[in-house]
């Protein structure tokens, strides 16, 4: 620990967004950065805890006082060798993880956590640009081959490891592209897009190789991949998006979150598309439903699309501003988050449930809402019923539904392969990530379902785990 | 026949050898030699006078022994009618034998055919008149037979006496290797021509009347040196009762068990003219099974018998200090040294007398912790003994009075009748030989052997393969070596040990980590290593090929000397290049085949023995072990099993004198493996490694320092490390420490321990062989194979051995619990509650503590059926943090809360706020602890419990200290000190430095608070039992066992993870022999130690707790989240700081723990219902409801057996729990009169004047009084004076103790240790009597320890006191006209005015006050320990005024002559004093001064411009 009064000489200071005004007009990352001496200081904040909660809420178990003082000695390639011996992708968490870390910091209790996740990215821009982050082949090759089919946080953690260990991997993507939802799912102001290219020109020199526009089971037969290779990691995500089946879904203008975001990104890129195919929020009044955080992404997106007004709606009364008594500091907190995008300009209603979308020649117009409460029935489970006289229309061009993901798309592959399913519609897996299938293991939301960057990651590192020990065997 | 009830053997945890005894000791003789009966009975008289120094049994009338040692009292036997030859002609002693009358009749015939072959003639056995009605029954039911023996011998006197003891040792092995039922009985108490011992298990007035002889007038000596025994047990021990053959010793010996190995080891090399191959004869010369004292007295009698005078044996075997702050002359040094160089301090406390008939004399050890005073009568008699007044003489009668010094001989021949000073007894030595000839030419000092190739740190490619091999963590780099190569500190740690014990560690673990040291308490006290350096020493030597300890030739020390165990690697190169024929060398590599495994592992270890034994045949002078070879094939033997292995192997084989052991390793790096290398044999440490991190850090720009620099001090932080690790037990040199084995180990095989490790005890197995070679190559492994992707490495793995991490060590304060234990308190939420105990109680049983392997015996009834939660609670303590190492917010909430639910709050031992005592946050336990911070009279009577903090769990046998930056202006006010200085809190209680000093401390505070229980606090260690029955003995009502994993507060880390053990061990050991000794129904037991959720509760109180404490879980439910920073006082939830920012974070309310206690009863009594309990008390000491676990099988914690802990001991109807733990009274005092006499000054402040007579056996008066006086507060406070009492007679120990305000106590005579003892305002004067004919200031007047933790008052004794006078004075201001060693030690505060000479060490760790010295003889400056205070002249007019109007009053109430000689020639000595001030202080008082003269200016200038 570098200085053990830090904290107390030391404010928590935010590197903060960039002025919404100037923001809004671009799809650039919205984040600013310290300065190299600001940064350092946040660093010396941290306490050195007997017990780092911090280190105890990341799902990677990053070894946040280490780093930290890494940091603060200006050591940023020890830090980066600190961080990455948790988590093959700092840049990633740097920029877009909830960072649990920072509501378990012992300082959270005064509420003023240590900058954790900004410093974890400031050490792996330090790294890059330092040349500290060189492609680092493995010695020797074991001669084992593995595919990972799917190249989201999950499957690259998978990737990268296995590779590390010696071991032959080829990623397959169904898309034109690598990332999966790092690509695809966040807008580029929250993670520009470089940041995974860079990271993926090192994996290739390293010999990692990927395969694009790959759909397996489509593309690929699944059968020769199973002849081919020693084990396969589906790292398919759990892509099925909740929909909501009420009157008028089939109107013009009610998309998918996904599908409006994915396309954003591929703008960004330089991709065209027709009119028809365009899905933009210019000029529109737009509202989102369902308040999480791709919620949050098409409120960020629609206001760069230049949006005529933004609406963000969600089922679940509005959460507490600060920690309620029953939701106590360490764990997570469930209280009010409030994004850069939800300040650049949009409202936001809770406990409103949506009953009917209006359409004019089959093109949306409005929405009908109404205000919903929630109580607890006798057997302390929650539920709604709707305010009387409270119902409304909302007057709506464009409709997002940004109400989670059920589960992995089953058709294609998984069906195909005929995996056990738990009951909520993932692939089984046992401790191990073994699938029904001993050769195939599962990884990331496929198995657990929607859920952190970071804990696709780290899942990606325990599945690797255990497919190298199936391989040792 | 009734079964006789001899000594019990080891079982369960308890174990004989643990066994302490402490005493009271002295001796009467006429110096011109002159016989008499009168000498005897004065003798039995000073035995009476002592006999609250001894102690009782559970019977209350079998005492622990006395005896006393005589002259031949040749003309009696004429008298009686025996026909003996001329005196010096026969020899003569008792013999104890068996009862039974075959085995009595062998045991004689054996004697007498053994008195035969050695060309002696037995002459003729006596019936020793005996009357068994006056011992008690637990004496009787052991009484030997007692008989005389007179043996006759026509040879000069010396021969005989040879013959004698040559007899008497075959006699006693004979018998011993015989299968005889009584064997233990035999016992032959002296056999000489010269001297006769009577003694036996006696209380020490009962030793008179059972021997009829001593009742004969007719009876006559010179010589009655006598000896009353306070043992922590009562089991017969007829034999162990003092004096001995030559002397009788109060003390004890803390390195015994390395100088009994030592001694066996010496044997083989043992050559003697006078007995030529007669030698063998006496071997062993240390009886097996005896006590201490008795192996001490075999080995001086051996030493004596074979050539060597008393006084020079003595000086061998208790050297006095001899390094340069020790004003002898270097002669005396010379042969000091020389002696080192073959024999080993016999170290520990240790006041000796010993006589052989023609001398008698006294001796104390280096340290000098007993006290040992003498008054010499104008009619040649000397009276020597523990105290003054044991004999009571007109004032005209008395020559001279004076006490022992530390490290000095007195010494009386009684044949030329002179008494012979310690000058010249040591200057003759000193002529023996040419000493310092002798060492000039052959002992080398390392330092001046020439270099010739510097051996570089760096160690290459090694580097990576020993980091991992060696098991080298990323804490290990940062948290250990580098705070120590940075500040050459030892590192310091927080909030106790939490992790497994490494035998239930899923990760492999070090050797090492295994070994726990162990530490004195009570019994024996540490030493403060660092204030009293003056005692300490870390030289060392090595190599030697003549080590006949009867011989004295100049090979003897041709030897290498070094001054710190760890060398450096070009030093090591330097003695692997010496060619030198006597300085040879042979190095062995400690590796054994990887492949292997544990097979590997004993072969390795068997060559290795071999190796070092051919080592010794080939005439090398040393050995190193090396494990620089390590490679992939081979790995490391743990370094401290190949050493010890050696060591032992050596010894068995009687070849471990001839040679020295050097140890080259990469594997040691802290403090405590040195520790554990030096004490298993090792002389000299190198630990490469560590130079190689040193280096790399410097390499890495990690340490700003060079890399030299760097190494010095990692190596200083090391020594200072070991000096405190050897002190906490008591020892002061590393020759004496060198294979003392002062450790435990703890879940290490019993094979291991036996075969490796002998003598260490090992209690509940553990790892063998394979487990600890599987523990190595996990690493050994690793560090061949490639870097592992998956585990989570980077640079360097962080274990979370310190720090938690979530792949590293358990802990078991976790993210989880303790955001579970704060969630269900603070929201009183039951169900939260029972989900954090299950989960704590999950991991208690993965095992993460011995008490994982407890299962309960069950026999569910209905929880309503099971006693109150209400009930339940007033069991429940929190833990002593003292208001100053926690914030007062945390304070007060914690006792809030206690009060509310009816348990007891700890005010650890930083004073309350007088405030507090008269509210509702009153703590109803007041700590009194070694630095007596805040304890005063009105503190002791505001308390219900009070307690003796004799050790704590995070640091047993250690001092605290509070530095600096967190002594506020409050906190300093409350422990009478000065804001911003550091408080010291000494190692030991400067009161307490033996069993009957503890005896002696319990009965002052019973006497200030009569109403209050008084508790004794222990930490958990082998022995601790016995320890534990010792203070029972000592009419403790209360005893505290704490886990060594508890603690709260800033220690060394070392201290906090290798000290002391679990609680369960050292509960279970203090429940078994309490039981044993029939102890336990009447005293209350009470545990700490990690306890956190129902399941601890049942399983301690099964155990035998009836009453438990919480620290830590008290804390965390207050907010407390294990930052382990409350070293720092940047506690950032507000409870371990003082820092008032900090402060205004704590969120914790006292309702919090209300709760949280409140579901650990209601968790309790739903486990209490599992088990069919309903009462808690039927709960206790149940240990028959444990049964063991069948279903661990997990890697090492298989190899644990906890079947130890569930022994009940074999009794008939002993008590299991405290059923009559009453509150102990202290019978009649002198102050129940005094009180009644100052009735109307207690009631209406009215004056009264009192006077009284008194004797040693009055002690601590005034204490009484003075409590009731202090009751009186806050509303009433006495005037000054109005209590006026004057007494005449020698004060017992602690007169005038915690005086209060108001009272005046005038003593003329002389006291004994302790007086003014706490002081609290009252007013102390002690003055010769009228008619003494000796200068007063020449002579001792009060003893040691003078004023201990006075607050304030103020006294005048016209006389010298002895040592450490002032001791942790904080406010009284004292005049005295001399002062032993170690004066004003540790002072805070108050005015010391010394009107003659000071001993050494003076003012060391003072931090306050001002000591005014007259320095006639100008040395003071050599004298005085200047590492905290100036020593300047007395100039300024405020310090003169003070000074003179100190030596005013002091001649104004005692009319000393040098007062007034002083006053009247005042320009003259004015010059000679000097003022001894701390730096600190004086710089805080030059900043009140400022401030005061600001304040003057500003109010001047404000008042200027108002003029204007």
């Amino acid at each position: 620990m570098g200085n053990p009064k830090g904290f107390l000489e030391i404010k928590r200071k935010e590197a903060g967004y960039r002025p919404v005004r100037d923001r809004i007009g671009d799809f650039g990352e919205v984040e600013q950065t310290l300065n190299l001496e600001d940064r350092i200081d946040q660093a010396s904040r941290c306490m050195d805890c007997g017990i780092p909660f911090c280190h105890w809420a990341c799902p990677t178990s990053s070894k946040i006082p280490e780093w930290q003082d890494a940091v603060y000695r200006e050591n940023w390639e020890e830090a980066s060798s600190i961080l990455h011996s948790t988590n093959s992708f700092p840049e990633f968490t740097g920029r877009v993880c909830p960072a649990p870390c920072e509501k378990s910091c012992v300082l959270a209790l005064h509420n003023a956590p240590v900058t954790i996740r900004e410093n974890e990215a400031s050490i792996i821009e330090k790294a890059f640009e330092y040349g500290y982050i060189k492609a680092q082949a493995p010695k020797k090759r074991t001669g084992k081959k593995i595919a990972v089919i799917g190249s989201g946080p999950a499957g690259l953690s998978v990737a990268d490891l296995l590779n590390k260990a010696g071991h032959s991997v080829t990623v397959y993507e169904k898309d034109d592209a690598i990332g999966g939802l790092l690509r695809y799912g966040i807008p580029d102001f929250k993670l520009d897009k470089h940041v995974i290219d860079r990271r993926l020109e090192i994996f290739i020199e390293e010999g990692i190789v990927f395969k694009t526009n790959q759909d397996v089971g489509v593309e690929v037969s699944f059968a020769d991949l199973e002849k081919e290779y020693d084990a396969i990691c589906l790292a398919i995500g759990a892509m099925k998006p909740r929909d909501l089946q009420i009157k008028g879904r089939e109107l013009e203008g009610v998309h998918f979150a996904m599908d409006f975001l994915k396309q954003q990104n591929k703008v960004v890129r330089g991709d065209e598309f027709s009119k028809e195919e365009r899905i933009s929020a210019k000029g529109k009044n737009m509202v989102v439903i369902g308040g999480g955080d791709t919620g949050s992404d098409c409120v960020g997106t629609s206001i760069r699309q230049k949006a005529k007004s933004v609406l963000q709606i969600e089922l679940l009364p509005k959460p507490p501003e600060e920690r309620k008594e029953n939701n106590p500091w360490p764990y997570w907190p469930d209280t009010l988050r409030t994004s850069s995008s939800h300040l650049e300009g949009c409202k936001r209603r809770w406990a409103i449930s949506s009953k009917e979308f209006k359409g004019e020649n089959g093109e949306l117009k409005g929405l009908v809402v109404c205000q919903i409460e929630w109580s607890r029935d006798k057997n302390g489970q929650f539920k709604m019923t709707e305010i009387p006289g409270s119902e409304e229309i909302i007057e709506a061009d464009l409709v997002l539904l940004a109400m989670g993901f059920v589960h992995p798309v089953h058709e294609g592959l998984v069906k195909e392969l005929g995996l056990d399913l738990d009951p909520k519609g993932n692939i089984k897996t046992n401790n191990n990530g073994q699938t029904s299938n001993a050769k195939i293991f599962c990884s990331g939301d496929a198995t657990s379902g929607a859920s952190l960057v970071v804990r696709a990651i780290d899942s990606g590192r325990k599945t690797a785990l255990s497919i190298h020990q199936f391989l040792e065997k | 026949m009734p079964m006789r009830n001899l000594r019990p053997s080891q079982q369960g945890l308890y174990d004989p050898m643990n066994e302490h005894d402490n005493c009271g000791i002295g001796f009467v003789a006429n110096i011109k030699g002159k016989k008499s009966y009168e000498i005897i009975t004065r003798g039995l008289e000073v035995l009476s006078n002592m006999e609250h120094r001894g102690a009782r049994g559970a019977d209350n009338v079998s005492g622990d022994g006395a005896g006393i040692l005589m002259q031949v009292p040749h003309s009696y036997y004429k008298k009686l009618g025996i026909k003996l030859p001329l005196p010096g002609k026969y020899g003569t002693g008792l013999l104890f034998l068996p009862q039974d009358e075959t085995e009595e009749k062998f045991c004689i015939e054996v004697l007498i055919q053994i008195l035969e072959e050695e060309g002696l003639e037995f002459l003729q056995l006596r019936d020793v008149p005996t009357d068994t009605n006056a011992i008690g029954e637990i004496a009787r039911q052991s009484e030997p037979v007692i008989k005389q023996i007179f043996v006759g011998g026509n040879y000069e006197q010396d021969d005989l006496e040879r013959r004698l003891y040559l007899a008497r040792k075959q006699a006693e092995s004979y018998v011993r290797a015989t299968k005889m039922k009584e064997k233990g009985m035999f016992y032959i108490p002296s056999l000489s021509s010269k001297v006769l011992v009577y003694k036996g298990m006696f209380a020490s007035d009962q030793l008179g009347p059972y021997y009829g002889d001593l009742q004969d007038s007719r009876m006559e000596s010179a010589i009655a040196m006598v000896h009353s025994r306070f043992s922590t047990n009562t089991f017969p021990s007829w034999d162990l009762a003092q004096p001995f053959r030559i002397v009788a010793h109060n003390g004890e010996i803390n390195t015994i068990k390395g100088n009994r190995l030592w001694m066996q080891a010496r044997e083989s090399l043992l050559k003697s003219e006078m007995y030529g191959e007669d030698i063998k004869k006496l071997f062993p010369v240390v009886e097996p099974n005896k006590s201490d004292s008795a192996s001490f007295d075999n080995v001086l009698e051996f030493l004596f018998l074979t050539g060597r005078s008393l006084p020079h044996a003595l000086s061998m075997m208790v050297p006095e200090s001899w390094n340069e702050k020790n004003p002898i002359p270097d002669s005396l040094k010379a042969f000091y040294e020389y002696h080192s160089t073959f024999m080993e301090p016999w170290d520990g406390p240790a006041s000796l007398v010993f006589s052989d008939g023609r001398y008698i004399g006294g001796t104390l050890d280096r340290n000098g912790l007993r006290p040992s005073r003498y008054v010499i009568t104008q009619d040649d008699m000397i009276v020597m003994g523990s105290e003054v007044g044991i004999q009571q003489f007109k004032a005209e009668e008395i020559k001279e009075k004076g006490r022992l010094k530390p490290g000095k001989l007195l010494l009386v021949d009684t044949q030329l009748g002179i008494i012979i000073p310690d000058q010249e007894v040591k200057s003759q030595l000193t002529y023996r030989n040419p000493y310092q000839n002798w060492l000039k030419e052959n002992r080398l000092d390392l330092k001046a052997i020439p270099v010739e190739k510097r051996v570089p740190s760096d160690i290459g490619d090694q580097f990576e393969i020993c980091k991992t091999t060696f098991g080298y963590s990323k804490e290990d780099f940062e948290r250990v070596i580098l705070p120590m190569a940075s500040a050459g500190q030892e590192p310091v740690g927080s909030m106790g040990n939490d992790s497994p014990i490494p035998a239930l560690s899923p990760k492999p673990q070090l050797l090492f980590n295994y070994f726990r040291q162990l530490f004195a308490q009570v019994t024996n006290p540490p030493i403060d290593s660092i204030r009293e350096n003056l005692v300490m020493d870390l030289t060392n030597y090595i190599g030697a090929v003549q080590k006949n300890l009867l011989d004295e030739t100049p090979q003897h020390c041709k030897l290498i000397r070094f001054k710190s165990p760890l060398i450096t690697n070009t030093d090591l190169g330097k003695i692997k290049k010496l060619r030198h024929e006597e300085f040879r060398h042979a190095s062995i590599d400690t590796l054994f085949k990887a492949a292997e495994n544990g097979k590997g592992l004993e072969d390795a270890l068997d060559s290795l023995c071999q190796l070092a034994e051919k080592a010794v045949d080939d005439n090398k002078n040393y050995i190193i072990l090396t494990d620089r070879n390590v490679s992939k094939s081979m790995a490391p033997i743990p370094v401290l099993l190949a050493t010890a292995a050696v060591h032992h192997h050596l010894i068995k084989k009687r070849k471990r004198m001839q040679i020295g052991l050097v140890v080259e390793t990469a594997e040691a790096r802290e403090v405590n493996h040195f520790a554990l290398l030096i004490a298993y044999g090792a002389s000299v440490i190198n630990p490469y490694m560590s130079y190689a991190v040193i280096d790399r850090l410097v390499k890495d720009g990690r340490l700003s320092l060079e890399y030299k620099t760097a190494r010095k001090n990692y190596i200083k932080a090391v020594d200072k490390g070991l000096l405190k690790v050897m002190s906490k037990m008591g020892i002061s040199t590393i020759g004496s420490y060198l294979g003392a084995q002062i450790y435990e180990a703890l879940g290490v095989s019993k094979e291991v321990v036996d075969k490796y490790f002998t003598g260490t005890s090992s209690r509940i197995d553990g790892v063998g062989l394979k487990e600890i070679s599987e523990e190595i190559l996990c690493h050994h492994t690793k560090a061949f194979s490639e870097q592992d992707p998956f585990e989570n490495q980077d640079l360097l793995n962080s274990n979370g051995s310190i720090h938690y991490r979530k792949n590293g060590e358990p802990h078991s304060w976790n993210p989880q619990s303790i955001g579970l234990l704060q969630w269900s308190t603070r929201t009183n939420n039951y169900a939260k509650f029972k989900e954090y105990s299950t989960i704590v109680d999950q991991e208690t049983r993965e095992p993460n503590f011995l008490r994982g392997y407890f299962d309960f015996k069950k026999n569910p009834i209905d929880v309503s059926e099971v006693e109150s939660a209400e009930k339940i609670m007033k069991r429940f303590c929190t833990g002593a943090m003292s208001y100053g190492s926690i914030s007062k917010e945390a304070h007060e909430a914690l006792a809030i809360a206690m009060n509310k639910i009816g348990g007891r709050s700890n005010t650890g031992e930083g004073g309350e706020n007088s405030k507090r005592f008269y509210s509702s946050a009153r703590s109803s336990i007041k700590q009194i602890a070694s630095g007596r911070f805040g304890v005063n009279t009105e503190y002791l009577v505001n308390a219900d419990e009070l307690q003796i903090k004799v050790a704590q769990g995070a640091k047993p046998g250690e001092g605290g200290q509070l530095p600096g930056f967190k002594v506020d202006k409050i906190i300093a006010k409350l422990r009478n000190s000065t804001p911003g200085i550091t408080l010291i809190s000494p190692p030991p209680h400067h009161d307490i430095y033996s069993i009957e000093d503890l005896a002696q401390l319990i009965y002052d505070l019973k006497n200030v608070n009569p109403t209050a229980c008084v508790s004794v606090k222990l930490v958990s260690e082998n022995g601790v039992g016995t320890v534990a029955a010792g203070v029972a003995k000592a009419n403790a009502d209360l005893i505290v066992i704490s886990g060594a994993e508890g603690g709260t507060g800033a220690s060394p880390l070392s201290s906090i993870k290798n000290t002391g053990l679990p609680v369960e061990l050292g509960l279970a050991e203090a429940q078994q022999t309490l039981v044993l000794n029939d102890l336990r129904g009447r005293i209350k037991l009470q545990t700490d130690g990690q306890l956190k959720t129902g399941r601890d509760i049942v399983s301690m109180a099964l155990l035998g707790a009836e009453e438990f404490g919480f620290a830590t879980s008290a804390l965390v439910v207050l907010g407390c989240v294990m930052m382990r920073k409350c070293h720092l006082n940047t506690c950032p939830v507000g409870i371990a700081t003082q820092n008032k920012e900090l402060r205004e974070k704590f969120l914790g309310r006292s309702e919090w723990l209300v709760n949280f206690f409140t579901f650990l009863a209601e968790d309790c009594r739903e486990i209490m219902a599992e088990l069919g309990i309903r009462k808690f008390d039927d709960l206790v000491g149940r240990s028959d409801l444990l049964v063991k676990r069948r279903d661990i099988k997990k890697w090492k914690a298989e190899t644990i057996d906890v079947q130890n802990l569930f022994h009940l001991p074999e009794t008939d109807g002993h008590e299991l729990n405290g059923v009559n733990a009453t509150i102990k009274s202290i019978g009649e005092v002198l102050d129940h009169d005094l009180i009644k006499q100052a009735e109307k000054a207690l009631h209406d402040g009215e004056k009264v004047w009192i006077d009284k007579k008194i004797t040693n056996t009055d002690r601590t008066t005034g204490a009484m009084l003075s409590g009731k006086v202090a009751a009186l507060k806050p509303k009433r406070v006495l005037d000054e004076d109005t209590i006026h009492c004057r007494f005449r007679g020698s004060a017992g120990q602690s007169f005038g103790a915690f005086l209060e305000k108001g009272i005046t106590f005038k003593l003329e005579g002389d006291s004994n240790d302790y007086i003014g003892k706490g002081l609290s305002g009252g007013k102390i004067i002690v003055n010769p009597p009228v008619k003494s004919k000796f200068k007063p200031e020449h002579q001792i007047i009060i003893g040691n320890t003078a004023l201990y933790g006075a607050t304030s008052g103020e006294v005048y004794f016209r006389g010298m006191a002895g040592e450490r006078f002032c001791v942790r004075n904080s406010g009284a201001k004292a005049v005295v006209e001399g002062v032993g060693d170690h004066g004003c030690e540790y002072m805070t505060g108050g005015r010391v005015v010394i009107l003659g000479s000071t001993g050494r060490n003076f003012a060391a760790g003072m931090s306050g006050g001002i000591a005014y010295v007259l320095n006639m003889e100008g040395r003071l400056d050599y004298f005085c320990n200047q590492s905290l205070v100036a020593l300047e002249p007395v100039g300024n007019l405020e310090d003169i005024h003070e000074l003179q109007e100190m030596i005013h009053q002091h001649l104004m109430l005692t009319q000393s002559s040098v007062a007034s000689k002083i006053l009247t020639h005042w320009e003259e000595y004015l010059p000679h004093f000097v003022k001894v001030i701390p730096y600190e202080y004086k710089k805080v008082l030059e900043e009140k001064k400022l401030r005061k003269i600001h304040r003057k200016l500003k109010k001047a200038q404000a008042q200027t411009q108002v003029h204007e």
